[in-house]
């Protein structure tokens, strides 16, 4: 009914191995795109930017990134929050070294630099598994936070410990600082992510992320099948980091324009993107943007209702707000460990049979 | 059918044809257990290779040593009149040795389709930058390879499970699976390890054909470990007998059948 499949036949190879398959999946995607940087830009207000697209955006960024390790290639990470600081410092490092380096080349750099510093800390990975491979990846967090905070190189001497973006342009239009405009800031965010979901996907879709899902589901058989193990987590690291590095940049750079170490990319946040790549879905790229998107829509809508709506205390709303999370986490895993976007799939299944489920 | 391999060992493959792989005095130990002493046998191009013997006889230890997953102590692999030097398992997958596995190793969170294409891998050799870009180099590379893979899944006739992910398979599909995905590797040896394993009479007639016609049609040379002793008989050209991790016979089935020594294995001795 909703999918009408009937007359869809590819008829290639390379028709069959499409993103979106179904012309209506394809068609609804093009319109969410076409929606998303030719109409939202001009009914953007600060409000639903600064709380709303921009973090959902920079937030997709980073699921995206740690979805690559740990949903695709099944390495669980609990530094995201230390390597978006690395994406985020060095982004800073660069601006403020490279006063002329463009804004798109500071970022992409700043992700590279994170991805070197990544497949360091992935080295572990090639002799331990599992719980002990968090640990590893603990102990990246905090060294990152305690770094960026004992060394005051990075933060060019700031005497507040802070860094605060300078105002760059690009074509003539501020992006970062504080005369950038929302509209502007959003744009710029969503090529990004847009661009690197695209990537994600492209290396998911071939022998690379073949690589890394057999390494994911059963390492022995990966090994001898041919797929060499160092290469494959390591290249996860690299790539994942990468993501995640950019992501650093976009929150410190467009998002925020000014971070503290400790606060911005405390071990919350690693624990944050964890549980969107889980209640979005491990090993899906749009489980990366619903994973993203729950997390930053439920305490907006939640404090709206609450507070707003139900004239609740700030205080009560906040903490209610980890009842809600908590209970989700454990919901999705024991009801459906593959989160959100495996629901998605099971309501599309649905929808194509939908109202004769009987009629195949 | 069993005609046919029964003139096998006769009508000249094997016998004449040239050694692909020769095992020369391997012996594997973990601590205090010897896995497989001294072992000494070959394989032939394009011939059926049976090794069996009774459980623990070291027939899983063997094929894990040709592999590459276990190093002996002591002992030497000649592969294709080259002595093979200790290597890592998916470096000697590149010399063209691809295996099943005793217990279904498919990964199970990918389709049948991914499943056979991973088995590729050894073939596919472009970079993370061509694949993030996609378009040109990388797309044409898997349409390439999607070819390869596609007559598989003909040849194994599994075409309606294409997409299907491999966990929601019956136990005889999933096993044509992890067939098709050691297949895909084109590999110059094959390892079976009991393929047969827990499959119904129709199962292993279908997957006895199956075997058979990968030596006919691509000429490759098998090794298989497995425990139905009828069809070890039907379709093998030699039969490697292990037990307690000795060698203790080698021969045409016919030779392996009438063996005391086999016979004692199987059967038990009184002591």
């Amino acid at each position: 009914m909703f999918y009408r499949e009937a007359g869809e036949f590819s008829t290639s190879y390379r028709d069959d191995a499409q993103t979106f398959p179904i012309a209506f999946d394809r068609r609804r995607y093009y319109l969410v795109l076409a929606v998303g940087f030719g109409v939202i830009p001009f009914f953007i207000n600060d409000y639903w930017a600064n709380a709303v697209l921009i973090p959902f955006l920079v937030w997709s960024m980073a699921a995206l990134g740690l979805n690559i390790l740990t949903g695709y290639c099944g390495q669980v990470s609990l530094g995201t929050g230390g390597f978006m600081a690395v994406g985020a410092y060095s982004c800073y490092k660069l601006m403020t070294a490279f006063p002329g380096l463009n804004i798109v080349f500071c970022i992409l750099l700043a992700g590279l630099i994170t991805a070197l510093v990544g497949v360091l800390f992935g080295l572990p990975s090639l002799r331990i598994k599992g719980f002990y491979l968090a640990v590893a990846t603990l102990a990246a967090q905090f060294f990152f936070v305690w770094l960026f905070n004992k060394v005051p190189w990075f933060y060019n001497y700031s005497a507040s410990g802070q860094i605060n973006a300078p105002e760059r342009t690009l074509l003539g239009v501020a992006i970062t600082g504080p005369n950038a405009d929302s509209a502007v800031k959003y744009l710029f965010c969503l090529a990004f992510v847009v661009g690197f979901a695209w990537i994600a996907r492209n290396l998911t879709r071939g022998s690379v992320g073949r690589s890394w899902m057999a390494i994911r589901d059963m390492d022995i058989a990966a090994e001898i099948i041919g797929i060499d193990p160092y290469r494959a987590k390591l290249s996860a690291f690299g790539v994942s980091s990468f993501f995640v590095g950019v992501s650093g940049a976009l929150f410190f750079g467009i998002y925020l324009g000014a971070v503290e170490v400790t606060e911005a990319f405390g071990i919350n946040q690693s624990f944050l993107v964890l549980f969107m790549i889980i209640i979005g879905g491990l090993g899906s790229i749009f489980g990366s943007f619903a994973g993203a998107a729950f997390m930053v829509l439920m305490p907006v809508l939640l404090k709206n209702i609450l507070v707003g709506g139900l004239d609740w205390d700030t205080a009560i709303a906040t903490h209610f707000e980890f009842v809600i999370v908590g209970g989700l986490i454990i919901f999705f895993l024991i009801v459906e460990p593959h989160g959100i976007s495996q629901l998605w799939r099971i309501i599309k299944e649905k929808l194509r049979l939908w109202p004769f489920p009987h009629d195949h | 059918m069993t005609e046919e391999a029964m003139d096998k060992p006769s009508d000249g493959v094997g016998c004449g044809a040239a050694v692909l792989m020769d095992i020369r005095n391997v012996s594997l130990r973990f601590g205090g257990v010897k896995a497989l002493r001294d072992v000494s046998f070959d394989i032939r191009e394009g011939e059926i290779r049976a090794i069996i013997g009774p459980n623990g006889a070291g027939k899983s230890s063997m094929l894990n040593v040709i592999n590459g997953f276990y190093h002996p102590q002591e002992g030497e692999i000649w592969f294709r009149g080259k002595r093979r030097p200790p290597m890592k398992p998916h470096t000697i997958a590149r010399h063209g040795i691809a295996r099943t596995f005793q217990n279904i190793a498919l990964f199970r969170g990918m389709s049948t389709l991914d499943n056979i294409m991973t088995g590729r891998i050894t073939r596919m050799g472009l970079g993370l930058l061509s694949h993030a870009i996609w378009w040109g180099w990388a797309e044409r590379e898997e349409v390439q390879h999607r070819e390869r893979v596609e007559r598989i899944i003909d040849f194994l006739e599994i075409q309606p499970i294409r997409k299907t992910p491999v966990g929601r398979l019956p136990y005889g599909l999933q096993k044509r699976v992890e067939l098709g995905r050691a297949l895909a590797a084109e590999p110059t040896l094959l390892l079976l390890d009991e393929p047969m394993a827990g499959m119904n009479v129709e199962e292993k007639e279908d997957l006895s054909r199956f075997i058979l016609d990968v030596n006919d049609e691509f000429g490759t040379t098998i090794a298989l470990i497995e425990h139905d002793m009828g069809v070890v008989m039907d379709l093998s050209d030699r039969v490697v007998v292990m037990d307690y991790g000795r060698k203790i016979a080698d021969g045409s089935p016919q030779e392996v059948r009438n063996n005391q020594d086999v016979i004692d294995a199987y059967l038990g001795v009184p002591h």
